[in-house]
């Protein structure tokens, strides 16, 4: 608890007991309404301040000026218990929302407590401790085991497991040794390692992921805006019904303080404060849940988007398939070998998946490098040409087998070998869940060729699927399915050469971004690994947070609605009044609870 | 030029509404957004102009809450 919350809580105590004992005090008259004031005084001091100072700035409709009234009218009228206990109850209300608010706040913060406190930098043959912001390009850190990682950088000493979660919610601790690429936010296991910082903190991911979901809750979605709205009308109304009801009805069958009770009792029921809080409150507890599993969440509009989606919109290459390319067919294992010597000195994707299929390593000469088409080069005396189909025929060679890459040597034919990409291992049972989640349709588009989309296509389990597209033919083959799409749509890529794609879509995902600053900044919302099973989980949170978000909209003004309806007509009193206040509050606050155990 | 201050501290949800509703009227300022969940402010303004602005967000903070502060 904090300082404030603490002075509140032990003016309520204060106040809660000198209110019982007036009400048990065996006196009447003017004594008694005079002890009233005190624990009235004492809880609700800052309340009547705050009323004040708020009418000489012009905020008229704020809940200390309403509850001021409420009280200050029923004193008038001679109300004095209820006077008191509306003030009280209205108190242990706001201290029970500040402190679930600052707990939810805590809870979801520790989630992102990946921010590295200090860092051990090598200055003049020492290490020193140092403040992460201090850290310049191309120093020298030391990460003993157990500290975080505290910027973006490339070991160069050591050798160790690095625990990743926190950064990407895989579990397994990656093994990383001199030469490899670290990120910041992840945890040295093991050993000790030296790593050479290759960007400052403020540009390092841990920073960039921190401030993604610190944002979020300041990027407001429909919801949140309906409320704003909501709450902006709703209060004007209420006040102007409480005045209609206070000396309308009395016109007609007297009783001026009855109706006048009645009117109090509305102005207690007219702050729309359950719904202000627990609104955005659960979005953000939603969104605590979602970055708990590797899942970045710009703001509660793209939670929304989710649960409102109908269409997947896919791109093929590292997001339904690894991305990794893997020689899966070839004629002739001699030709595999040559090429495979030959492709070692091309750094081409393709020349390496071909160069990794196979151990034997023959001597090559004269090798060269013919970008976009193949390599030539001279093996045991002979010629040898590895490549595709027009640059063999280019040189006079007659291609007759199937393949990616072929193999000429001396001019003659020699086989063909297939590379391919393969779908990963849960991409089909992501599909399904996909449409268990109400997905009605999940369409690849693919700059590939129709075989290799159709293989995927089939086992994947997609519905439908577009080949041979040039990046500016996926925007538009987007927009097609964008219209016809019965609600949402989702892109869902790797971020690299599809940036206009996802922004396009009515939600763009990256995924596998970590430390891709472009994938982070042009889409909503960012998978920090490369799993495509948090697709369908990430629905599924969005879901149940719109549901808790539905569940507090429709309860709180219900509730309101009713005992309104009720005060008007005499059956609900202040009592009742500060339940649907104050009690309507604290169970929204405690549904919005729910989204932290997701 | 868009930056996000923490807040000492917002009280109520519908106070932050004012304050944001407020700071979004001062001249220069293109967004505002206060958060009552997250006790943060977003401002974007051109970066000249920002102390200016910090300082006239926080006359307006004071007005809806006299013990709030932005924390610089």
């Amino acid at each position: 608890m904090s300082r404030r919350q603490k002075e509140n809580l032990w003016r309520i105590i204060i106040a809660t007991v000198l209110f019982v004992g007036i009400v048990l005090l065996p006196i009447d008259g003017i004594v008694k309404t005079l002890l009233f004031l005190v624990p009235y005084f004492i809880v609700g001091y800052d309340v009547l301040w705050g009323a004040v100072r708020n009418i000489l700035h012009g905020h008229i409709f704020d809940e200390n000026f309403l509850m001021a009234l409420a009280t200050v009218g029923a004193f008038c009228i001679g109300e004095y218990p209820e006077a008191v206990f509306v003030m009280l109850f209205f108190q242990i209300g706001e201290l029970f929302q500040s402190i679930a608010v600052g707990k939810s706040r805590k809870s979801i913060s520790s989630l992102m407590d990946i921010a590295p406190e200090v860092a051990n930098v090598l200055k003049d043959g020492k290490f020193c401790e140092v403040f992460p912001e201090e850290i310049a390009v191309g120093d020298i850190i030391l990460v003993k085991p157990g500290e975080r990682i505290p910027v973006d950088g490339i070991i160069t000493k050591g050798y160790s497991d690095i625990d990743t979660s926190a950064m990407t919610g895989e579990s397994i601790p990656r093994v990383a040794g001199v030469g490899d690429n670290v990120i910041s936010g992840c945890v040295n296991m093991s050993a000790p390692i030296e790593v050479e910082a290759t960007k400052e903190y403020s540009e390092s991911t841990v920073m960039k992921v921190l401030e993604l979901v610190e944002h979020s809750a300041l990027n407001k979605g429909k919801y949140e805006s309906f409320i704003t709205r909501f709450a902006r009308v709703y209060t004007p109304v209420v006040v102007v019904l409480a005045l209609l009801v206070a000396f309308i009805p009395p016109i007609f069958v007297g009783n001026l303080t009855t109706w006048a009770l009645r009117a109090l009792s509305f102005l207690v029921v007219s702050c729309p404060c359950a719904l202000v809080i627990s609104v955005p409150l659960s979005f953000f507890g939603g969104i605590g849940a979602a970055s708990r599993r590797g899942v970045l969440v710009k703001g509660s509009s793209y939670l929304e988007m989710l649960c409102q989606c109908k269409t997947v919109v896919t791109d093929k290459t590292g997001t339904l398939t690894t991305g990794k390319l893997m020689v899966t067919d070839f004629d002739n294992k001699e030709a595999v070998k040559i090429a495979g010597s030959i492709e070692r000195f091309s750094s081409h994707p393709v020349a390496k998946a071909v160069a990794n299929a196979t151990n034997a390593v023959f001597d090559m000469q004269n090798v060269r490098e013919i970008p976009g088409k193949g390599m030539c080069g001279v093996c045991d005396g002979k010629d040898v040409l590895v490549g595709n189909k027009a640059f063999l025929e280019e040189n006079g060679v007659k291609v007759t087998g199937k393949g990616t890459v072929f193999v000429a040597i001396d001019g003659k034919y020699a086989g063909g070998i297939t590379v391919s990409d393969h779908v990963k291992e849960n991409a089909r049972s992501a599909v399904e869940s996909l449409h268990k989640c109400g997905i009605e349709k999940v369409i690849m588009l693919t700059g590939d060729s129709k075989e290799g989309a159709e293989a995927i296509f089939l086992e994947a389990g997609l519905d439908e699927m577009y080949h041979s597209l040039l990046p500016a033919q996926k925007v538009e083959k987007l927009e097609t399915i964008m219209q016809k799409s019965s609600g949402k749509t989702v892109y869902l890529g790797d971020g690299i050469n599809d940036a206009p794609v996802l922004k396009r879509a009515d939600c763009g995902i990256a995924m596998g971004a970590m430390g891709s600053d472009a994938a982070i900044e042009a889409s909503d919302i960012v998978f920090m690994n490369d799993d495509i099973a948090l697709l369908p989980e990430s629905i599924k949170i969005a879901k149940k947070t719109v549901a808790i978000v539905k569940q507090n909209i429709v309860f709180s003004i219900a509730v309101k609605v009713l005992v309104l309806i009720l005060t008007a007509l005499g059956y609900a009193d202040m009592w009742q009044a500060v339940f649907a206040d104050v009690g309507v509050m604290v169970i929204a606050v405690l549904n919005t609870l729910r989204t932290l155990k997701m | 030029m868009k930056k996000v201050f923490k807040l000492d501290e917002v009280d109520c949800a519908v106070c932050a509404q004012n304050m944001e509703n407020g700071i979004k009227k001062i001249d220069g300022v293109e967004s505002a957004v206060v958060s009552y969940v997250t006790q943060k402010l977003l401002i974007e303004c051109d970066e000249g102009e920002m102390d200016r602005i910090l300082d006239e967000a926080q006359k307006v903070i004071k007005k809806v809450d006299p013990r709030c502060r932005i924390v610089r």
